[in-house]
């Protein structure tokens, strides 16, 4: 007997392999410079999930992304390493959304989907580095959350083995299904693209996609049907207003402040208490570390 | 009423030290508030831990002793802390940004639909003013934490849900004995109240300790040492330097060749490509195969005993001097001026 999973996965800015030009002369993120990229441990979740699907026969992964229409490539992207199909929930009333709205948001597409066995998330997005979204998607789907996984061991009659990465040390969880677990960067890494799978969805689309094609653009999904990507929107999901978007946020805001580099003109300090302590301050006030 | 809550963790018997340091911050919190501080200890067999608490300002403490509280599972948590927050209405709710605060924090935020900030560097006390709504707000907590992979720093409010919850790391609040006289009262939680039989659904089967993958490429600040580190032994002053800073280990091919680092730490043309936010380079001499994998770097601090060495041309900031002297004193200073 096959599992039904759901894997929840993020574009995000590459805010890791920031470098030189991260950041404009005026002082503010050079989103240019940030490539978008699947959140690195939605990929460690998503190698766990086809990892379950070779061990269970007839088992399904469904990627889940909530972002603008660029976010099908991460439909795409999920696609290319092994998933059977996607849903991308966009829609301009999710925009501004905090970790709470967005968990609602993507609560109520899971529950449209309706028939699943496991949700996986990422442990967390680069972007925020919050965490909270697995738990707090967990909490309004009312059920059991397992974090920090790095081995999802067993998943079967009913119940689910996981390891646990901690602070200090490992646990090993046992749980009932269907649950929400959301994998650590420890996990194993992804598996890359598959060549085979890249041809055959390299022309999967949405339908606002297929839309902004040009007129000379053959569309072949009516015999492959595989080839469309869902597309949500807010109305296709059953939501309340008051709990999306920015209005839905219980957190704003209030004022951001741009980390500035220095220019590339090396500084020399001697060893001295002074300078070390000069040095530290310096590195604590302009937020690089600390 | 509306008080500053603590939501304090059990670390091996013992009040960890995060939430020692977040008592430490809700005491002046709450001062500033003219509230009162009041903490929530959850756990088994913990009997006189108040002892521990008191002392760092708290004026209540909350203590919930069952089995079903010990090893830390989310629903058992999740549901008493909901349940005392739906009675006893905190302003603010604050955890540790440890495995546990960040399972447990956005569980019990989605469930009384407050906000929460994850990881912030700094909590303070201030007034808002929302020109569109034509509202002003007295005592919001700001919420401030680095987003953006450490780019921006944002401060983050939470107007009107409550309480206002936030999530500190371990080392990044000062951690101070208010008064050892202080007096404090101490409060039962009649546990059974909360916990339902389906809370117990999630069962730790073993817990050991074990040694976790390095990763240096997903860190935002590399202390890399060289041949210049002259032993393995020394190389746990860069351990100890990454740790205060929150950053990872890395190594030259010389360096890992002389058995000083594992091969998985390598950076170059041979190891690992970084770009973090901060490269620290120890005892480097910056052959072009190692600057190759880091020179992309948003920063570069150099330290070499050769004021001529290679690398310091590369770096925005070169400290001329032994490793072994300048390393221990970096992690002086920076404790030092941190908190
Ligand atoms: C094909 C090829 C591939 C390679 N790939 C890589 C690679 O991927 N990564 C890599 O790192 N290297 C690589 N190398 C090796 C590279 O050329 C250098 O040999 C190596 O980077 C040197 O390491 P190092 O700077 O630690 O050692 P050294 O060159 O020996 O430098 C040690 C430095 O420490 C300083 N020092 C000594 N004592 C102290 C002290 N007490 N306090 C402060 N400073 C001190 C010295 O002044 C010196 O500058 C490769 C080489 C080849 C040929
Ligand atoms: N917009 C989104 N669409 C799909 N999944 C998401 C989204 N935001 C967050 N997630 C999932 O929740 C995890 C934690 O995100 P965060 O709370 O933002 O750190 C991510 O790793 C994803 O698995």
């Amino acid at each position: 007997m096959g599992l039904k999973i759901i894997v929840l996965a993020k574009q995000v800015p590459d805010t890791r392999n920031v470098g030189k030009d991260a950041m404009k002369a005026d002082g503010t993120v050079n989103r240019a410079a940030l490539p978008a990229i699947f959140n690195p441990e939605d990929l460690n979740a998503l190698e766990q999930a086809l990892r379950l699907k070779e061990k269970y026969k007839g088992s399904t992964v469904t990627v889940l992304t909530m972002g603008p229409g660029r976010a099908a490539d991460i439909i795409r992207e999920g696609l290319f390493r092994g998933a059977d199909d996607g849903y991308l929930l966009t829609d301009r009333a999710f925009a501004g959304s905090d970790t709470l709205a967005t968990s609602y948001a993507i609560s109520c597409a899971v529950r449209k989907i309706k028939s699943f066995d496991l949700i996986l998330a990422g442990r967390q997005a680069i972007d925020g580095d919050t965490a909270q979204v697995g738990p707090q998607v967990a909490e309004k789907l009312n059920l059991p959350q397992i974090t920090y996984a790095e081995e999802i061991l067993k998943a079967e009659k009913g119940k689910i083995l996981v390891k646990r990465r901690l602070e200090r040390g490992v646990e090993t969880v046992e749980g009932p299904l269907p649950c929400v677990v959301t994998v650590n960067g420890s996990a194993a890494p992804c598996r890359p693209r598959a060549a085979k799978l890249l041809m055959k969805y390299k022309h999967a689309k949405t339908m606002s996609e297929k839309q902004s094609q040009s007129e000379d653009y053959i569309d072949m999904s009516a015999d492959r049907p595989y080839l469309n990507i869902a597309e949500w929107s807010v109305n296709d999901v059953e939501t309340d207003d008051k709990w999306l978007g920015l209005a839905g946020s219980p957190t704003k805001v209030k004022k951001i402040e741009n980390v500035v580099f220095q220019a590339k003109e090396s500084k020399v300090l001697s060893g001295s208490d002074k300078d070390i302590e000069e040095l530290m301050k310096e590195l604590i006030l302009n937020h690089t570390i600390g | 009423m509306n008080n500053v809550f603590v939501i304090c963790e059990m670390d091996e018997g013992k009040v960890a030290d995060v939430s020692l340091e977040l008592l430490t911050k809700g005491r002046t919190l709450a001062n500033t508030l003219k509230c009162k501080l009041e903490a929530v200890v959850l756990g088994h067999k913990i009997s006189g831990i108040e002892k521990e608490i008191i002392p760092y300002g708290a004026d209540v403490v909350h203590i919930g002793d069952d089995p079903k509280l010990s090893p830390y599972t989310t629903l058992p948590h999740s549901a008493v802390i909901n349940g005392l927050f739906a009675e006893t209405k905190p302003q603010i709710g604050l955890l540790g940004a440890s495995t546990m605060g960040r399972d447990l924090g956005p569980r019990v935020s989605s469930a009384l639909v407050s906000g929460l900030t994850a990881d912030c560097t700094a909590l303070e006390i201030g007034d808002h003013e929302d020109k569109k709504a034509g509202k002003n707000y007295k005592d919001l907590l700001y919420q401030i934490r680095p987003a953006f992979g450490g780019n921006i720093v944002a401060t983050i409010i939470n107007p009107d849900c409550r309480p206002q919850m936030a999530t500190v790391r371990e080392g990044v609040m000062k951690k101070e004995i208010y008064s050892p006289n202080h007096k404090g009262e101490v409060k039962t939680i009649d546990v059974s109240k909360y916990i339902k039989p389906e809370d117990l659904v999630v069962k730790v089967i073993e817990r050991h300790m074990e040694k976790s993958r390095v990763n240096i490429k997903n860190s935002s600040i590399i202390v890399s040492g060289g041949y210049g580190m002259g032993s393995k032994e020394n190389f746990n002053v860069l351990y100890d330097l990454a740790e205060a800073i929150g950053g990872e280990v890395g190594a030259s091919r010389a360096a890992v060749d002389a058995g000083y680092a594992d091969h998985d730490r390598q950076v170059g043309q041979t190891g690992i490509t970084v770009r973090p936010k901060l490269y620290i380079a120890c005892g480097i001499s910056g052959q072009i195969q190692h600057t190759a994998g880091m020179e992309d770097s948003a920063m570069v601090i150099a330290i070499n005993n050769d004021a001529n060495a290679p690398i310091n041309k590369i770096a925005d900031y070169v400290i001329t001097g032994d490793v072994m002297e300048i390393i221990p004193k970096m992690i002086k200073f920076y404790k030092k001026n941190s908190k």
